[in-house]
């Protein structure tokens, strides 16, 4: 038997190492997966990496996959750090989206271009932040705990947004039938890069994003609120720091950026909202393990989100090439996640008889 | 029970952690019917040498002999199966399961099949024997303290403990449920079963049990009958002998009342009243230790003074301000200065680094956040100044706090609560654990903060260190005072007896 030991710190190296393993060990299983699909694995891998960084095409995809993922990751980062653990950045997006086809059908219109654009965003990100709110709320002043609230806030969203444009207020008059809003003025499409679906605008908000965020947590009071909340509840307490007011805060800020993530994904691409499934395809899920593949470091996730739209559009390229269920890709998400969960563990802990004594 | 009397004995019990010994040499010998109270004050090394009996821990040296029988365990279920149990102080029972269920999952050798039948049998007949009255079918969250130490006295007996080991029984029980538990001790006695009990309440051992014994840093001070036993002089035992160090201190008149606690009382973590009616007052010019045995409601009085937890009904005033109730951040904008127990837990973020440490209270004041950031430049400049002022021992400021000594915590701990002069600092334990020489420091600078007008509380168990510092010493007991003393009138042996709740 291997007796383990806490390690004192995880320096960068070992941090990396880890990291490293644990996507390689994860590697591995999905190749077994892939192998008893049938599929040789090497294959398999090779197409999944050529489908998304291996063409100008793939690389646009990836980038436009990797919008909402670096976003909503971004803004997940913030309770993480205070071990706050927001499950329901799926719902965030779509309140944010929701909210911002509302008001974009039926307050905006006539606003000239820039200004529809910035009023969309603004409406998506408070929608979200008040979203995002609730949870905060329901754990500081009732002791809910946080994931199960979240994560049934995602449910509540869902039908929501059903109930509204399935037959219901928001049904669009030139959808004939379909469950689709009416799509937004053209004043409101976000730019896009030519010959891809990048809606920059969206992009640009989620690098500066990221290096916000970075900055907030490191060098604001916010920050280090945040950072005692999440490593020493009691010295937090002994510090007279206001959880409800960090709570709140930090969730306002997460729900925001997911909502600008749907926003995003409302005005750069599919210009209406139609089933939920739909507008995020499980961004706000998917951006969880962006987040902890970026172990919380807001520029981590700069890279982490293109390396995981990167898998999205490769699987989406196996899943036409190779004939692999449409839930491969689910599962390959799931795979890696279980290993770098585990690998949480090979940061904390070394095994005895290593290292200085 | 016919079978011949049951002896055990511990024979130079020697266990030490990390160098330092916490049973030197410990020698006991007992026989059924025996009941023996094991006295001495926290630290005292009572709890390590009941599990290394109960095979928790091994020792370094010694050996347990049990019917003449030398026996090492391995595991609590190797020291079970030879008839040892144990009570803890903290209950290990499933809330959401019934009383049946606990007590079936914890007994040896019940069948596979319908094992709650099995033991409700057994439970029944040892029920009826010795009047263990608890009910078999409420859950364990609707039982009451006393109950639950019942289901877990049945449990080990269930078990075939011939021995019992009983950590601080009486410290969650009401007092008729202390009766009741002697009672029950006393039968178990009486049926030729050996019973230890670890406890500080000196009048309890002395109407239940039958020897005594104190433990003294690790070493047995006394072993004797309880009949015709000193009370007094148990008590100088269990807290060391009459110090006569005198620190530099000067003599000045104690100044204007800062702090004023009158009536207060405040409930615990579990809902139940800790502290019950206190009243004081400190002065400017002035130390006013506290001294008890930790768990009497020194932690909730103090955190109820610096803002952590709110009173039920009583009253704080800080220089005349009526602060009952105030946040953390207000108390401490008013100059309340905290030194707070279980520094590790309390005092620090350990993973943080020494610097970000340094403004863990005012990392939200002028001179550390400016529009919202962190003055990075100023917040270093004041953890250098802390650690050159207050010499702590690290190899930058830059260095995570954990990988600290715990004497070098403690004085970037003091450092940071002293400067800035606050008008009342409140330090609980604040050598508890350190060595000699960061010993040494904190007291001179608790003394230096008195000289300079500050008014001290200052809450410790170390009755050396009470009577070294403090001009005012209350004892607290069961979350009342026993008594306020000025430290002229005030002999260790008369604050032994009121820490072990006896009025001397």
């Amino acid at each position: 038997m291997i007796r383990w030991e806490p390690r004192e710190n995880p320096t960068a190296p070992t941090s990396t190492l880890v990291t490293a393993g644990s996507l390689g060990a994860g590697l591995v299983a999905v190749g077994i997966l892939f192998a008893f699909s049938g599929v040789n694995p090497f294959f398999a891998y090779y197409k999944i990496f050529s489908g998304s960084f291996g063409s100008f095409y793939g690389l646009g995809e990836t980038l436009t996959k990797a919008t909402p993922l670096l976003l909503t990751a971004v803004g997940l980062s913030i309770p993480y750090r205070g071990k706050f653990w927001n499950i329901g950045a799926e719902s965030q997006i779509l309140m944010g989206a929701l909210a911002a086809v509302t008001m974009g059908l039926f307050v905006f219109p006539g606003l000239p271009a820039p200004v529809f654009i910035l009023a969309l965003f603004l409406t998506g990100a408070i929608a979200g932040g008040l979203w995002g709110i609730i949870p905060a709320l329901l754990k500081i002043k009732l002791g809910v705990n946080e994931v199960i609230s979240t994560l049934m806030l995602n449910y509540i969203a869902v039908k929501i947004v059903e109930f509204l444009v399935n037959n219901g207020p928001l049904t669009g008059k030139s959808k004939r039938g379909y469950p689709y809003t009416d799509d937004l003025l053209p004043a409101s499409f976000l730019p896009v890069i030519p010959g891809t679906r990048i809606h920059w605008i969206t992009l640009a908000l989620g690098i500066a994003a990221a290096i916000g965020v970075f900055f907030l947590l490191k060098h604001s009071k916010l920050g280090y609120e945040i950072r005692v909340s999440g490593e020493n509840r009691e010295a937090a307490r002994y510090a007279g720091i206001n959880f409800l007011k960090v709570s709140v805060i930090s969730m306002a800020i997460s729900g925001a950026l997911a909502g600008l993530a749907g926003v995003g994904e409302l005005a750069g691409i599919h210009h209406h909202l139609g089933d939920p499934g739909s507008l995020s395809s499980g961004y706000g899920f998917t951006a969880i393990i962006v987040v902890w593949l970026a172990r919380l470091n807001p520029l981590g996730i700069l890279l982490s989100s293109f390396l995981m739209a990167g898998i999205l559009v490769g699987g989406d390229a196996i899943q036409i090439s190779l004939k692999l269920p449409a839930v491969t890709v689910q599962v390959v998400n799931g795979i890696f996640l279980l290993f770098l969960i585990a690998g949480e563990f090979f940061m904390q802990n070394r095994p005895q008889g290593r290292g200085e004594k | 029970m016919e079978q011949p009397l049951r002896t055990l004995e511990l024979a130079g019990i020697t266990k030490s952690f990390y160098g330092k010994t916490v049973n030197d040499g410990v020698s006991l010998s007992l026989k059924g019917g025996d009941i023996l109270g094991l006295l001495g004050e926290n630290g005292a090394g009572k709890t390590t040498l009941m599990n290394i009996l109960f095979g928790l821990y091994r020792p370094d040296s010694g050996s347990i002999v049990l019917d003449g029988k030398s026996v090492s365990f391995k595991s609590p279920k190797e020291a079970m199966r030879a008839g040892i149990g144990m009570v803890h102080q903290h209950f290990a029972l499933v809330p959401g399961h019934s009383v049946l269920d606990n007590i079936t999952v914890a007994l040896h050798n019940s069948p596979f099949f319908y094992p709650q039948k099995a033991a409700r049998k057994r439970v029944v007949s040892f029920q009826e024997k010795f009047h263990l009255d608890v009910p078999l079918e409420a859950k364990a969250w609707e039982l009451s303290a006393g109950e639950l130490q019942r289901v877990e006295i049945l449990k080990a007996l269930l078990n075939g403990a011939e021995i019992l080991i009983l950590d601080e029984p009486t410290s969650v029980l009401s007092a008729i449920e202390v009766q009741q538990l002697f009672t029950l001790l006393r039968t178990m006695a009486s049926e030729g079963k050996i019973i230890l009990i670890i406890s500080h309440k000196l009048e309890e051992i002395l109407d239940l049990c039958t020897r005594v014994a104190v433990l003294r840093k690790g070493k047995i001070e006394t072993q004797r009958l309880t009949q015709g036993a000193d009370k007094r002089q148990l008590a100088r035992m269990m807290v060391g002998h009459e110090v006569h160090t005198e620190q530099n201190r000067e003599e000045i008149a104690a100044g204007e009342v800062i702090l004023e606690v009158e009536n207060l009382h405040v409930l615990g973590d579990r809902g139940e009243l800790m502290v019950k009616g206190v009243n004081f007052q400190v002065r400017q010019h002035e130390i006013f230790g506290i001294a008890g045995v930790s768990g009497n409601g020194q932690r909730e009085l103090a955190e109820a003074i610096t803002g952590l937890r709110g009173a039920s009904s009583g009253k704080v005033w800080l220089d005349g301000r009526d602060v009952t109730g105030a946040s953390v951040k207000h108390l401490s904008a008013q100059g309340v200065a905290h030194i707070p127990e279980e520094r590790m837990r309390f005092g620090i973020v350990p993973n943080f680094l020494l610097y970000e440490n340094a403004v863990l209270k005012d990392y939200h004041a002028q001179d550390f956040s400016d529009k919202g950031f962190l003055n990075r430049t100023a917040i270093k400049g004041f953890a250098e100044m802390i650690v050159e002022n207050f010499r702590v021992t690290t190899p930058s400021i830059h260095t995570p706090l954990k990988n600290l000594s715990g004497g070098n915590i403690q004085k970037l701990i003091l450092g940071r609560e002293i400067t800035g002069d606050p008008t009342l600092l409140v330090a609980s334990h604040p050598t508890y654990g350190l060595d000699v020489g960061a010993t040494e420091y904190i007291r001179t600078h608790l003394l230096a903060r008195r000289n300079a007008g500050g008014a001290v509380l200052l809450i410790s168990e170390d009755l050396e260190e009470i009577m070294t510092l403090a001009d005012q010493i209350a004892v607290i007991y069961g979350g009342k005072f026993m008594g306020i003393l000025h430290r002229n009138h005030a002999t260790m042996t008369d604050l032994g007896l009121m820490m072990a709740g006896v009025h001397p």
